[in-house]
């Protein structure tokens, strides 16, 4: 069921109600749901995403994941690092999951078999289980306007698996089937413009985020779940293990993401593309913007890039940061 | 005494896997070289270092509303220490048997 | 107004001509399912089709849910399913197979979702008709498998495939399989009962209880007033438990199959066998067909004919495969000379089909062995007709006579050379 943009409780983002605010204080305050003693390497980018998530609920959750890294890490037998109802099935449905999740609570409900007012499901995956395997499910969940919130965290490669390419890792990385070689230097394709593909399908919302910038996540969070029908947040969450960075970095490039414009964060209402106050700084002030080789020096998977003979391909990450970042201006333009 | 889990035969274990334990009780602590040490004179209780903390060992709101670490989960990454706008952390060397390390 | 049979008394039924399809899809509504997650595949396309009316008409309150493929039609089964929802599904041939990674999963994460499979072969050669190749492949995903013999069957399996699945000491998932085209298109007079009967019959899911990281005993399903984690990453030290755990689920249903077909029995007056097999002739008979499947029905038109002529011709039908009823096919079949287990699917560079080597792996130890052949016939949906067929039992005669195999022990049934 499709609310009207009227209804919406998104529909205007500045008026944000006041519950949906949070502070550092009331989140400090808050358990965690995502239980210390899990087991995501240190420094990992996902695991501060997933327990900062997991205070941005409203009621009682439902939560379903993917197979990956935080999949694994918060479920090793007999451990579990997950203190609301979870499920994981497999790597390429887990917005099927959160489909048979929702239906199941639809029915129940309409038969007076469900405790609950109302229960909010929230699919997890990382770009392996987002871009590639997991897009079939994702797109058809969408379609068929399941009430619920697909989180993805986004560390650019299949990880979990030994760092090996996906559809979301950029243009240069050096992966396990990308190595920067003495013909190849890295991946030569292109990320895919995966939330682009997910806004095509006219979902009500969908918004890009970073953890350094928590509070405007956990926001979107919440904004997510408010929406009547399925929502997408789409969440770059930087991995020292694969991006070979020093973990006391990754909440650096985290907003260094945004800083370049490599990664900038905006949220879409029905459509309407706004930019999020991080990024909006670099459309009102471009001289700010900082140059590409800021983000990429220091990432171990970048360092063949910065070798004379690859100089190029840095100019061309730049040129098409640059273009993408130009390309978004005008979509929050244009829709503005 | 009750049989450890992994001592369980499959007549005693739950069914389809559904997990007994919380991972509060598998302590991560012993991963770290580096452990933070807030020093709370400088500390403003911005509670940024708690946001970041991929562990949820860093805690807020100690008496005085300083940060306090559980070691037994920090597993040293120095994010808190990275991102701390007072300049309050530090990650040092534990010294020989120090608590909670 | 009741029905009187055999001095019991058997509640009302009503005789509609329905097709195997819409005899599933209408156990499926009486058996009130709370979730169906389906992706339409000939032939069980019209299970779906009917099911969507049904929801269109108001006449059921599932959510049913049209996914995109087979995938996430078993996987949105299997949440529903330990969501606490009663969850069924449809497939059949390349949907089945695709469905493969997740009935392991399911059978795994012991979520009783009931599938009816229109048997259909597999590819390639593309082909839409009836043969076993699709469900035989999903032998080891921990399924129970039951299959019928036409529509009436079909009705009455699904029905008790809830009530078998969802038992607590069961929580197995289950495909009914009933032929392609054969059964599921083909109309047939089939008594059924009315809505509220089946529901009392099938009554309401009760949950096993399992102990979750609060220490906490509840029921098993996602809930957030008792959470629990289901699909954990488990490590060498302890999977091959849960796995003996599935093994024993399936020796607890080899008895709840019984139990529920006799308990069907008593309320409808229609019984499959003991729940496990079905005999025809069986008891005095020397010569024997083990079959599954709609080919029961032309074999047994042509057992009565070599019965008239002095043959004693008899058949077994294997309703139940998973669980398999080893020690009920040995007392069944011990006293034969020659049987001809009749495979349609092929185990492609081995001693024969899945059931042959089911059913003469269960012979081995008797201390009197019936000699045992194998016929591979109807693959693709090629026609098996009493001529045909007499083939068999003509050369079970020769080896009755000689006490040997002097031919192939697999044959080709209504191949051409």
């Amino acid at each position: 069921m499709t609310t009207t943009p009227t209804t919406t409780p998104t529909s205007t983002s500045t008026s944000i109600p006041e519950e949906w605010k949070f502070t550092a204080r009331d989140i400090a305050l808050k358990p965690d749901l995502f239980l210390s003693g899990h087991r995501a390497c240190a420094g990992c980018g996902p695991a501060t995403v997933l327990r900062l998530v997991m205070k941005a609920l409203r009621g009682p959750t439902i939560v379903t994941q993917a197979t990956g890294c935080m999949e694994i890490v918060g479920s090793i037998y007999p451990y579990t690092s997950w203190g609301l109802p979870w499920l994981h099935t497999a790597f390429e449905n887990a917005a099927a999951n959160a489909s048979g999740i929702e239906a199941a609570i639809k029915a129940l409900s309409k038969k007076g078999k469900l405790k609950q007012e109302h229960i909010d499901v929230i699919a997890i995956a990382g770009d392996g289980g987002t871009y590639d395997i997991g897009l079939q499910a994702l797109s058809g969940a969408i379609e068929r306007d399941h009430d619920f919130l697909f989180i993805l965290y986004d560390n650019e490669g299949y990880m979990n698996t030994g760092i090996q390419r996906s559809g979301g890792t950029p243009t240069g990385a050096s992966t396990t089937t990308t190595p920067a070689g003495k013909i190849i230097p890295g991946k030569l394709e292109k990320k895919k413009p995966i939330t682009d593909i997910v806004l095509a399908h006219d979902i009500e919302y969908a918004a890009t985020a970073t953890p350094y910038y928590w509070k405007d996540m956990m926001t979107k969070v919440r904004k997510g779940l408010e929406v009547k029908g399925p929502a997408f947040l789409h969440i770059f969450a930087p991995c020292p293990r694969g991006w070979r960075t020093e973990p006391s970095k990754t909440m650096s490039y985290s907003k260094l993401s945004v800083e370049t414009c490599t990664f900038p964060i905006w949220e879409a209402i029905n459509g309407k593309r706004t930019l999020s106050t991080p990024s909006k700084m670099y459309s009102l002030s471009p001289q700010k913007k900082k140059p590409i080789t800021n983000y990429l020096e220091g990432q171990g998977r970048f360092r063949h890039l910065f070798k004379p003979e690859n100089k190029h391909i840095i100019d061309q990450i730049q040129q098409v940061t640059d273009t993408n970042w130009q390309k978004l201006l005008k979509q929050c333009e244009t829709t503005t | 005494m009750s049989k450890q889990q992994h001592e369980k035969g499959w007549k005693d274990l739950a069914l389809a896997a559904v997990s007994p334990k919380a991972s509060t009780e598998f302590l991560t602590g012993d991963w770290k070289t580096f452990m933070p040490v807030n020093d709370v004179e400088k500390c403003v209780g911005c509670l940024i270092c708690v946001m970041l903390c991929p562990e949820g060992a860093a805690r807020g709101c100690s008496e005085q509303g300083k940060v306090v670490f559980d070691l037994n989960f920090c597993k040293g990454c120095g994010i808190c220490a990275n991102e701390c706008p007072a300049k309050a952390l530090t990650m040092r060397m534990p010294e020989k048997d120090e608590e909670g390390v | 107004m009741l029905v009187q049979e055999k001095g019991k008394v058997l509640v009302k039924q009503e005789t509609l001509a329905l097709n195997g399809d819409e005899a599933v899809a209408l156990a499926a509504k009486h058996s009130d399912v709370d979730v169906v997650a389906a992706y339409p595949i000939t032939p069980q396309t019209i299970i779906v089709e009917k099911f969507s009316e049904y929801v269109a008409n108001g006449e059921v309150q599932t959510e049913f849910v049209c996914t995109e493929s087979e995938h996430s039609a078993i996987t949105a089964s299997l949440a529903a399913s330990v969501t606490g929802a009663r969850a069924f599904t449809a497939s059949a041939s390349a949907g089945l197979a695709l469905m493969h990674e997740i009935l392991f999963v399911t059978s795994g994460s012991r979520a009783p979702v009931v599938m009816a499979v229109a048997n259909r072969a597999l590819s390639a050669p593309i082909n839409i008709h009836g043969d076993h190749s699709d469900s035989m492949a999903e032998r080891d995903s921990g399924w129970l498998h039951i299959y019928v013999e036409n529509a009436q069957e079909a009705y009455d399996s699904i029905i008790q495939a809830f009530k078998i699945a969802e038992d607590p000491q069961v929580s197995l998932p289950i495909m009914v399989g009933l032929d392609g085209f054969a059964i599921s298109h083909t109309l047939e007079n089939v008594n059924v009962l009315a809505e509220n009967v089946v529901r009392e019959f099938v009554g309401e899911r009760v949950l096993p209880m399992v102990m979750t990281h609060e220490g906490k005993s509840v029921p098993f399903k996602l809930d957030p007033d008792n959470p629990m984690t289901m699909g954990p990453n488990v490590s060498s030290t302890f999977y091959f438990e849960f796995k003996r755990q599935q093994e024993e689920a399936m020796q607890t249903a080899l008895k709840k199959i019984q139990e529920v077909n006799e308990e069907y029995a008593t309320l409808t007056g229609r019984s499959y066998g003991n729940g496990l097999i079905d005999t025809y002739q069986l008891e005095d008979a020397e010569l024997a067909v083990v079959v599954v499947g709609s080919t029961t029905g032309t074999l047994k038109v042509l057992i009565d004919e070599l019965r008239a002529e002095g043959v004693k011709a008899g058949l077994l039908r294997l309703r139940t495969f998973r669980p398999f009823p080893t020690t009920h096919l040995q007392e069944a079949l011990k006293h034969l000379k020659a049987i001809a287990v009749m495979d349609k699917s092929m185990s492609f560079g081995g001693l024969g089909g899945p059931i042959f080597n089911e059913v003469r792996n269960a012979l081995f130890d008797l201390k009197q062995r019936p000699l045992v052949i194998n016929y591979l016939y109807g693959l693709g949906g090629r026609d098996s007709n009493p001529v045909g067929l007499r083939k068999i039992f003509e050369n079970l005669q020769q080896i009755a006579k000689t006490g040997q195999i002097d031919m192939n022990i697999v044959q080709y049934l209504g191949l051409k050379e």
